[in-house]
């Protein structure tokens, strides 16, 4: 008795605990079918949103974009998850995506790259864009949302920002150097050609201010021909070109004659050094992709307000911009399918560029009155918003390759800095790429 | 190695191994097969192991299994979350014939040895002078070990400052005494030199207190017997200080040589933007930079893999060259 009286409590407790558990489980499951079903409920959720740098979406510095949204869809919390440097960045993402574990509901991805991730291993990881309700490919720029497409057609991001490329110039060292100041004559100095842009180079280092050089840094020079070259590192199928492109050549070639003619402040871009050097009136140009305007105005300081002005480069480039792709991983997909398109549309492209700089990829974005109406007031009497959309609408576009960031630092961070801070012979510079390239890159 | 050198010659282990003898002993004198003899019994014997378990579980996950898993990785070609292909010693011999490996085994040579040397020779001297009888000798110890106590991160972002080209005070003292600007980021030694200074402000006082920690333990009458023969504080210190501390100056070569051999952390802040690839010519990419490019620029773990190792058989082939000095040494002493 005793013995069977122990074994039926046992069992009542058992099954009470098995019902509990079974309530608790149906109920989990349920609420999770809510969940994929999404778009319809209206359950509170918060949306992570990666990137890098400044993307200009954010509450405090930005163009208030994630309370605007939470006003339109008061379930809906965005948060962000920014790291600073875009190269840190990508590979944590790249990480996450081979593990398909730790990712945001959106991440952005960097033009530099984007063809990596249009790679089947990570684009599979990605929604495709072209089964989206809403997405329509047209509403960029022609280039845009090519550099997101894979082999395949499947396109994993929408496109954020373009970075056409203009002139940043000092209009008083200009004037000490005896060239006009004007940036439409200051533009016509260098009109079509980047070689006439070194010749102007020669004339102002003639005459320039003692301890002055014309452009900041050989490796700027370089990114700027490069990026208004229609053949860059890589061919059509993203194998590198790059010993043999016209464009790399053109640029390379350039960018050493600057060198020899000491045209170059022999700086390292984004150095520290480098930012210093604005405030020290060490040089006269920077070649200014629409991103760039913001470092120029906070590293010259007030001290140089109104000394800078902006001038049509030789020929437009475009040197960055950015997408944003949805993981099929999420829990949201529908709601970050819509977050990602909300935040890519004309009319927030608009207000980031008016608040932060970036110029819109979006056909309809770009031909907003209000961008061409934009000025900054660190650069009094400049048409900036007409200045980079011009330059925006005359973009060539080129075929970009997974290894071309990778090139890129090699050739601007070893072969041109060598260059400058070395006295390394250009030939030489060049066998040096060349060997670290070979180093650096897989080609299995 | 360097824990190995220390076990023997504390003698710790000898003496801890005659303690459960003992307990066994007494535990013998109990009711004989009584339980409670039995779990003393088990206590003396499991329980030293399970109280250094933490510590070996520990290594295990964190310290073997790395070791094994990447020498594993080595013989193959991976990248990051994708599937290991075996490729056998493809990953060594291309390491033999790159000339950026054999640039950065270089650095790290030379690297190592202008901040050892001058590092352990600066922190003896210190430890000399402190070890005499002065005013705010406490503060001194304290102060000396101040740098040890200040981040990789925090010193070299100073230095960096203090060393550029164009606006550092080194270059204007420099530029008083007519000594022209001298490029410490781009030239290979100047840059080689100014980071090596970095390395030396660090570590400096922390050998010079394990020095003094040694000293301390020398008999005072043989400084005055030395004294009485009338030699010199030099000479005291030549043939009494250094002879009689010789086992720590080992130590402390053994520990500075596996540091330097391990240098990363100053030359890639130094480098700010090229620090990985230490400076615009490599000019100073040591070995573990060179690892952390493969690994994490280039994502090719193998590669970083086999370097890694071959980090590891020159630690082991520096620790026997040592090994076999200070046994030749001791042979020298003993007769």
């Amino acid at each position: 008795m005793r013995t069977s009286g122990r074994t039926r409590k046992a069992a009542v407790i058992a099954v009470a605990g098995l019902a509990a558990c079974a309530t608790l489980i149906t109920g989990c499951s349920s609420n999770s079918k809510d969940d994929s079903k999404g778009s319809s409920s209206n359950e509170k959720i918060t949306l992570r949103i990666g990137d890098y740098g400044a993307f200009g979406y954010d509450d405090k510095t930005g163009a208030k974009l994630f309370a605007e949204y939470h006003k339109l869809h008061p379930n809906i919390t965005v948060k962000e998850d920014n790291v600073s440097d875009s190269g840190v960045y990508w590979n944590s993402l790249k990480l996450h995506l081979n593990q398909t574990s730790g990712l945001d509901d959106i991440q952005a991805i960097e033009i530099g790259f984007v063809a990596n991730a249009t790679q089947p291993q990570y684009a599979n990881k990605f929604v495709d864009f072209k089964s989206v309700k809403g997405f329509n490919a047209g509403d960029w720029l022609d280039y845009k949302e090519k550099e997101a497409t894979t082999s395949d057609g499947k396109i994993i991001g929408v496109g954020t920002d373009v970075g056409p490329t203009a002139i940043c110039y000092r209009k008083d060292m200009f004037k000490a150097a005896g060239l006009p100041t004007d940036r439409n004559a200051v533009a016509a100095l260098w009109a079509g050609d980047w070689q006439k842009f070194v010749d102007a180079g020669k004339k102002f280092q003639a005459n320039a201010p003692k301890g002055v050089a014309f452009t900041d840094s050989a490796g700027g020079l370089f990114n700027a021909v490069l990026s208004s070259q229609t053949t860059q590192y890589s061919d059509q199928s993203g194998k590198l070109i790059y010993a043999s492109s016209p464009g790399v050549q053109t640029a390379w070639n350039l960018s050493a004659e600057a060198v020899q003619d000491g045209l170059t402040a022999k700086l390292q871009q984004f150095d520290t050094t480098w930012n210093s050097a604005f405030k020290t009136n060490k040089f006269a140009t920077v070649a200014c992709p629409s991103w760039m305007i913001g470092q120029v105005a906070s590293n010259s300081g007030p001290a140089n307000k109104g000394n800078w002005d902006i001038a049509q480069p030789p020929q437009a480039g475009n040197w960055g911009g950015s997408f944003l792709g949805v993981p099929k991983s999420g829990k949201h997909l529908a709601e970050a399918e819509a977050l990602a398109q909300w935040l890519s549309a004309p009319a927030q492209q608009v207000k980031v560029f008016q608040k932060f700089g970036n110029i819109p990829s979006t056909k309809a974005g770009l031909d907003d009155p209000a961008v061409a109406n934009t000025t900054n007031p660190y650069f009094p009497g400049t048409p900036i918003g007409k200045i980079f959309s011009d330059t925006a609408h005359n973009i060539q576009p080129a075929p970009i390759g997974p290894n071309d960031g990778t090139v890129k630092d090699i050739i601007t961070k070893n072969g041109l800095l060598d260059m400058e801070q070395r006295g390394t012979s250009k030939d030489a510079a060049w066998k040096k790429v060349q060997a670290t390239v070979k180093d650096q890159v897989t080609t299995s | 190695m360097a824990t190995s050198v220390r076990a023997t010659s504390d003698g710790s282990p000898r003496s801890s191994r005659t303690d459960p003898s003992t307990n066994r002993k007494s535990g013998d004198n109990g009711p004989p097969g009584g339980w409670r003899a039995k779990a003393y019994r088990l206590d003396t014997k499991a329980s030293p192991y399970a109280y250094i378990a933490p510590f070996f579980l520990c290594f295990a996950a964190f310290g073997l299994f790395p070791l094994i898993y990447t020498g594993w990785l080595s013989f193959h070609q991976v990248e990051l979350g994708t599937h290991a292909n075996w490729v056998g010693l493809r990953n060594y011999t291309a390491l033999w014939d790159n000339s950026f490996f054999w640039t950065a085994l270089r650095n790290t040579f030379t690297l190592g040895v202008i901040s050892t040397v001058p590092q352990l020779m600066m922190a003896l001297g210190l430890a000399h002078l402190l070890n005499y009888q002065m005013r705010a000798r406490g503060f001194f110890r304290v102060a000396i070990l101040a740098p040890y106590a200040t981040s990789i991160a925090a010193a070299t972002l100073v230095f960096i400052q203090l060393f550029n080209p164009d606006y550092g005070m080194i270059n204007q003292v420099l530029d008083h005494i007519g000594i022209g600007d001298v490029q410490w980021a781009s030239s290979k030694w100047p840059a080689q030199i100014a980071i090596s200074s970095i390395v030396t402000w660090r570590w400096t006082g922390y050998n010079a207190l394990i020095y003094l920690a040694a000293m301390q333990a020398v008999p005072a009458d043989l400084y005055e017997a030395a004294a009485l023969d009338g030699a010199s504080r030099w000479r005291q210190f030549i043939s009494v200080t250094i002879p009689s501390i010789r086992p720590t100056i080992f130590f402390t070569i053994i520990v500075s040589t596996i540091g330097a051999t391990q240098l990363f952390g100053e030359p890639l802040m130094f480098g700010g933007n090229v620090g990985v690839s230490g400076g615009s010519d490599h000019q100073y990419q040591t070995l573990s930079l060179y690892m952390y490019d493969k690994g994490w620029q280039v994502g090719e773990l193998g590669q970083a893999s086999a370097v890694a190792w071959v980090m590891l058989l020159i630690l082991l082939l520096i620790g026997a060259v040592q090994f076999l000095v200070i046994r030749s040494n001791r042979r020298k002493l003993g007769s």
